[in-house]
């Protein structure tokens, strides 16, 4: 993979590396932020182009700002006097090393990644159009109904109810 | 390594990256933001088996990634809703002062 | 002659390429492109800000600014030294690092944004499958300088203008992206370069095929502007900076050159928008009618922008300022359904545009139209008798 997969995967990174140690919420989301984008320009090497303008789309756009919005209303970004992490932290990061080990192991050692690498696939809208509503109308029309009731179910959780003044 | 493998290591490191700030942080939102990554690490997987598998045609990657971002934006909304009433009731979202069930 | 005329900067890019070798090519093409779009629009933001002080100034029968230069036409110049030379002051509380990023979060997707843009025949800088969706996604980075600016300063009523701004980009964001997918319903193609050419051709041989000139194009317009003048914060939605209220909402911590980068942002914010509009609505670089062809295409594009930010300053001067919740009321109450029921419009004038018997076309513009106007009476009256206007009370200071 070129030298700009690299650099977009190093900014994801750090990004995400970021996003889990900093003391201060908001650097954390702000980090988040900046992962979320290098992972649309990993998108965009790749090919898909679509995915990676949805991705800035919806979460640099709206994900990352639910978050910001979401540290702000609870007003907790700064603790100082608070350890940085829980107690079994460890046990936690251990686990994740695990985890992510055995699967790049898997990965490295597998004859599925062994094949031949095919040419770059061109995508057009209107192929993925078709398919979206051919195909897959009934995971669309799905979609749109989680979205609906997702969306009514977080204004309603969230709404200050007004008997508890 | 072959460039799949390449993409496939990298979105694993990410996972992991998300898994040990889910499991490890304190606070509920950043906990959150792990499961952010991690679903992201997912996507990075579809698209990478889009590019590299043996049917780019069918486009079945870009689809999943799709969805998986709506249903992501979709799942952040109604746990960020969920966090903010818990913050309204408890006064904290420190996840050692949320331990009881009782309301 | 004409088309010499029409292509002369198409035609001068490809000669200036192959003057360079075949391996810089690709870069130096890019570069120009670039550069091209930097340079135009970085002048018409001067140029604006000269227009807009003037234009509000004759509104409010005053001359506005004549003393740089002949009537006044130097002053984008005094103003930018006056920019660039003003200390730059940061608060010692600030975090540094961010308030130092925002206002570069802020240009660089709105510059970005200009790449997928039509500005003549031939002359977009790259043409995207996906170009409408390249073009939003470049503007929601947006909202996240909006955020870094008020967040980073550590005031107050930064914090709250901030989150005052992100509502309000956020909720108009939703009329706006409806209203745009209304028309790459009914071209077919989210590519602003097919968009642009599927409104080529001429009514009875004279009326230019705008998608403005039908019903749902019409309605989806307006709401398109609407949403367009919330985007760009630009009065009467200007909460965020509004001087009287909040003195610069986000940007109150910034000075000189930082305060002349947002400022900049904003202005090609409000130029890529309604540049936007022109392509999605009013046909891009097409002339109106059919013996105006002669003009180049850059020439109408550039017309229609300049159309376009007469609009909004004439708007400006002219309407006072929305309340926030007024503005909000406004986006989910009134311009989303609005905007749902146009997508419905534009798939009946899409699927009557089969019907082929007498009066036909009375038919489907009477049916149409009324799909476009009876809502909008509805709604709003609906909305005018929800006020519960009370008898004005009162309060001294004791």
């Amino acid at each position: 993979m070129g030298t700009a997969f690299c650099i977009a995967a190093l900014l994801t990174l750090l990004g995400g590396v970021g996003s889990m140690c900093f003391r201060n919420l908001v650097h954390c989301a702000f980090a988040l932020a900046v992962s979320f984008v290098g992972l649309a320009a990993c998108y965009l090497l790749l090919g898909a182009e679509f995915v990676g303008f949805a991705q800035v789309l919806v979460y640099v756009g709206a994900v990352a700002i639910l978050i910001v919005i979401a540290m702000l209303l609870t007003r907790n970004i700064e603790s100082k006097h608070e350890p940085l992490v829980a107690g079994g932290w460890v046990m936690g990061v251990c686990v994740a090393v695990l985890a992510s080990g055995s699967l790049i192991l898997c990965v490295v050692n597998s004859s599925v990644v062994q094949g031949p690498v095919s040419a770059r696939p061109t995508m057009s809208t209107r192929a993925l159009g078709e398919q979206l509503m051919g195909d897959y109308v009934m995971a669309l029309e799905g979609i749109g109904l989680l979205l609906t009731a997702s969306l009514i179910g977080a204004v309603v959780i969230a709404l200050r109810e007004k008997e508890e003044r | 390594m072959s460039p799949l493998a390449q993409c496939l290591s990298f979105s694993c490191l990410l996972f992991g990256v998300g898994l040990a700030g889910a499991l490890t942080r304190r606070n509920a939102i950043l906990v959150l933001v792990g499961i952010e990554l991690m679903l992201n690490a997912a996507n990075l997987n579809f698209i990478a088996f889009w590019r590299f598998g043996p049917h780019p045609e069918q486009l079945t990657g870009i689809l999943f990634a799709i969805f998986s971002i709506g249903i992501a934006a979709a799942e952040t909304a109604v746990g960020l809703a969920l966090i903010i009433t818990i913050y309204r009731h408890r006064g904290s979202t420190n996840l050692d002062d949320l331990t009881s069930l009782k309301g | 002659m004409t088309t010499g005329l029409d292509q002369i900067f198409v035609a001068l890019k490809h000669w200036v390429v192959s003057l360079c070798p075949t391996g810089w090519q690709s870069i130096v093409s890019m570069v120009i492109s670039a550069g091209a779009i930097l340079g135009v629009f970085a002048s018409l933001f001067g140029l604006t800000t000269l227009l807009e002080r003037k234009g509000l100034g004759r509104i409010q029968n005053r001359p506005g600014p004549n003393r740089v230069g002949p009537f006044g036409l130097l002053q984008p110049l005094a103003d930018g030294l006056k920019m660039l030379t003003k200390e730059d002051i940061v608060p010692r509380s600030a975090d540094q690092l961010i308030h130092f990023l925002a206002p570069v979060t802020m240009v660089v997707p709105v510059v970005l944004a200009y790449a997928v843009l039509p500005l003549g025949r031939n002359m977009e800088a790259v043409d995207f499958d996906a170009g409408l969706l390249f073009f939003f996604a470049a503007g929601a980075a947006t909202e996240m300088a909006v955020f870094m600016a008020g967040w980073s300063s550590r005031n107050k009523y930064a914090l709250l203008g901030a989150m005052r701004a992100i509502a309000q980009m956020v909720s108009y964001e939703v009329p706006m992206i409806l209203s745009s997918i209304t028309v790459v319903m009914f071209v077919g193609s989210m590519s602003l370069v097919q968009i642009v050419e599927s409104q080529s051709g001429y009514h009875w041989g004279w009326l230019a095929r705008w998608h403005a000139f039908t019903p749902w194009g019409f309605a989806g317009l307006v709401l398109f502007v609407v949403s367009a003048t919330a985007e760009a914060n630009r009065s009467p939605f200007d909460i965020p900076e509004g001087e009287s209220e909040i003195i610069a909402g986000h940007l109150i911590e910034y000075s000189g050159f930082k305060y002349a980068l947002f400022f900049l942002g904003e202005y090609l914010g409000l130029f890529s928008l309604s540049a936007l509009g022109i392509t999605l609505f009013l046909g891009g670089w097409h002339a109106p009618v059919v013996w105006l062809e002669w003009v180049p295409s850059y020439a109408w594009f550039f017309g229609k922008l300049l159309g376009f930010i007469a609009f909004f300053i004439w708007v400006r001067g002219t309407l006072p300022r929305l309340r926030t919740d007024q503005l909000m009321n406004f986006a989910w109450k009134f311009m989303l359904p609005l905007v749902l029921i146009n997508l419905g419009t534009a798939a009946l004038w899409w699927y009557t545009g089969s019907w082929v018997f007498m009066g036909a076309a009375v038919w489907r513009w009477l049916i149409c139209a009324a799909m476009v106007v009876v809502p909008y009476a509805v709604l709003g009256r609906v909305m005018f008798e929800r006020r519960h206007l009370g008898p004005r009370t009162y309060r001294y200071a004791s």
